[in-house]
């Protein structure tokens, strides 16, 4: 599939505020493609660039070959699902839906037949003549969706739809927004800080920080291998190391970590003895065990002391003082108090971890490193 | 616990202050007595009397001519005020707002003074024209103050919303704006019309020589007329202001 929309070294200050630095990224025909990042960082003005609503200082946007970063919002084939529904107060849902095919001066009867099918798509075919304000938050959004599909539009921009919603409700939402999509086949930009909602519904994520791009990359590619330490902590729990390459036997190096021990880890680029490295490692990475595990040498293991325990149901986050860190594990329960050991405050146990889930990170912050040593987050 | 009377006493003290000169307005408009006073028995006569005076027909008209299209260029000009104060946050805004209130503040003689001696140095004739204007200049404030209000709670957004879909800016602001702001609109030309009908003081220093308004000739019937027959328009002003109100409402009430 072709690049379809292209975001080419978009820029905007607002005043003294750079909001966004040098933007660049290309989104495919058909797929869910999501800009991930804390509040502020910039995501709703993007959107708003891709809708016309704001003008970069530099940079292009081009939709299907089209340069359209100067064309009115009107114009573009790109219609938005606004994070606060922006729906029609005066009008019913069937005018809201209805209005862009209005504007469009199309035939009413072929007008009555369209919106009947999206007020199918959406499940809100026998409260079509009722006003907005009476309808639920799950309703509204639907709502929303169906009136920025019904001009069918080559993108869809939703800016954080599913924000103002309850967690059971976020979750239905999620699976009827990834059928709407299934069934429309239109390519959706989804703007969202909640990482799970990113992750279960993109094909691609962009994680934004700061107004610059720390990594694209499929979910998977996201969660496995983060490339920055951003992404790492943004993106689920970490484990944050820094370390000095004592030792390079490829593809495998052998770290040592200040404080923690030494670590072997995979080389996924080029390093040599003497290198500073950062990396991280996802706590469901780590086995606990009572014993000292008897494993290959590929395994890293080193005993600790748990301090923390929180249970949370299906699983359970230790935190494991190693010499000078505080190690933050996981471990998922299938057996829990069945035959499964229990582990409780105080106990001494054996972390391990295969080098191969040790990722190095290209680029860290030191003062992070330094609060997680200590932090219980 | 015994609840207490006094609250009910208050309240029938009140309506009786309020409404007990309409009454005996009421009441005296068809008392027989010339200068009211003592009852003297029932009369149609000052009612007759009103309708043939023809300074009271020309008094009407010209406040009305002055009424609707004062009030009509005050909606639009108030309108387009009140959208540009909510929608330009710049580091004048304080000012703006400055401005528009400033005519609600104003002691009306002065401002009647200041509009006189404006229209003086220009050499302006008065008449219905300086009055119109006049109207506006406080009316606009009116209007912008009472859409303003209404502005408070619009999501700009589902103004971008109708753009994003299509719509043109022009589209988007008659079809969701004015829509949404007609309310505001509506209770702002009401508040403009009724403040021209009735508005004294401004009119007598911009009017000129055949442009009096009814309040302007009720004042002077006063001084050199008889107090029956402007009792009897007193009733007749009552009445209609009565019916006007009880429409309007209706028409919210159909809308909802
Ligand atoms: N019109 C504007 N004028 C001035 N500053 C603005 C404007 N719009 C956005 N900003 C600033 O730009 C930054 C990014 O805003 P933006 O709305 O894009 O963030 P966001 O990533 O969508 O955040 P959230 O998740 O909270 O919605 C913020 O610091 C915000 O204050
Ligand atoms: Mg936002």
């Amino acid at each position: 599939m072709d690049d379809f929309l292209i975001l080419d070294g978009i820029s905007k200050s607002f005043g003294k505020h750079k909001v966004l630095d040098n933007i660049s990224l290309t989104v495919k025909k058909g797929e869910i493609f999501s800009f991930l990042g804390p509040s502020g960082c910039g995501k709703t003005t993007l959107l708003r660039i891709c809708a016309g609503f704001e003008e970069p200082d530099s940079g292009r946007v081009i939709l299907n070959g089209v340069d359209i970063t100067k064309l009115s919002p009107n114009k573009r084939q790109v219609n938005t699902v606004f994070q606060n529904y922006a729906l029609f107060p005066n009008l019913s849902v069937f005018e809201n839906i209805a209005f862009g095919l209005r504007v469009s001066g199309i035939k009413e009867s072929q007008l009555n037949d369209e919106v009947g099918k999206f007020l199918e798509l959406i499940q809100l075919t026998s409260h079509a003549h009722k006003k907005p304000d009476k309808l639920s938050g799950g309703q509204k959004q639907r709502v929303a969706i169906a009136r920025a599909l019904i001009n069918k539009p080559n993108v869809l921009l939703l800016d954080e739809p599913l924000a103002a919603l309850d967690l059971k409700l976020r979750q239905r939402m999620l699976v009827d927004l990834d059928n709407i999509h299934d069934e429309v086949g239109i390519t959706f930009l989804y703007v969202t800080h909640d990482q799970s909602e990113a992750m279960s519904l993109s094909d691609n994520i962009a994680v934004i920080n700061e107004g610059k791009v720390e990594q694209v990359g499929t979910p998977a590619q996201i969660y496995e291998a983060p490339r920055t330490s951003f992404v790492a902590a943004f993106i689920g729990d970490t484990n944050f190391f820094e370390g000095d390459v004592i030792e390079v036997d490829e593809p495998y190096s052998k770290l040592r970590v200040d404080g923690f021990t030494e670590v072997l880890a995979y080389n996924d680029k080029k390093i040599k003895k003497g290198d500073k490295v950062h990396i991280s490692i996802r706590p469901e990475k780590f086995t606990l065990s009572i014993e000292k595990p008897d494993l290959s040498e590929k395994y890293n293991s080193i005993k600790g002391k748990v301090e923390e325990i929180i249970y949370l149901g299906y699983h359970t986050k230790y935190w494991v003082r190693v010499n000078e860190f505080l190690v933050e594990t996981k471990r998922l329960h299938d057996r829990y108090m069945l035959d499964e050991k229990m582990i409780t405050w105080g106990d001494e146990i054996w972390l391990s971890w295969h080098a191969d889930y040790c990722y190095r990170l290209w680029q860290s912050l030191k003062a992070k490193l330094k609060k997680r040593r200590t932090s219980y987050k | 616990m015994k609840k207490s009377r006094f609250p009910l006493y208050i309240t029938i003290a009140i309506l009786v202050f309020f409404y007990l000169p309409i009454i005996i307005v009421f009441a005296q408009s068809f008392n027989a007595s010339r200068f009211g006073g003592a009852w003297k028995g029932f009369t149609f006569d000052w009612y007759w009397k009103l309708f043939s005076d023809k300074n009271i027909w020309h008094a009407l008209t010209n406040t009305l001519i002055i009424a609707v299209s004062s009030t009509f260029v005050s909606v639009i000009l108030g309108t387009i005020a009140a959208f540009a104060l909510y929608k330009y946050k710049t580091k004048l805004q304080v000012s703006h707002n400055v401005l528009i209130y400033f005519p609600l503040v104003i002691p009306d003689i002065l401002m009647g003074i200041s509009l006189l001696l404006f229209f003086v140095s220009l050499k302006i004739g008065l008449g219905l024209l300086t009055i119109f204007l006049a109207h506006v200049t406080f009316s606009i404030s009116y209007v912008a103050m009472v859409v303003l209000g209404r502005f408070q709670d619009f999501d700009y957004s589902i103004m971008e919303a109708a753009l994003d879909l299509g719509a043109t800016w022009w589209t988007a602001v008659r079809k969701i704006m004015i829509p949404y702001l007609m309310p505001g609109i509506a209770a702002g030309g009401l508040l403009a019309f009724t403040l021209s009908l009735d508005d004294f003081v401004i009119t007598f220093f911009v009017s000129g020589p055949d442009s009096t308004t009814l309040p302007l000739y009720i004042y002077s019937m006063m001084r050199h007329g008889s107090p029956s027959v402007i009792n009897a328009l007193s009733v007749l002003m009552v009445a209609f202001t009565f019916i006007v109100v009880f429409i309007s409402k209706k028409l919210l009430e159909a809308k909802e």
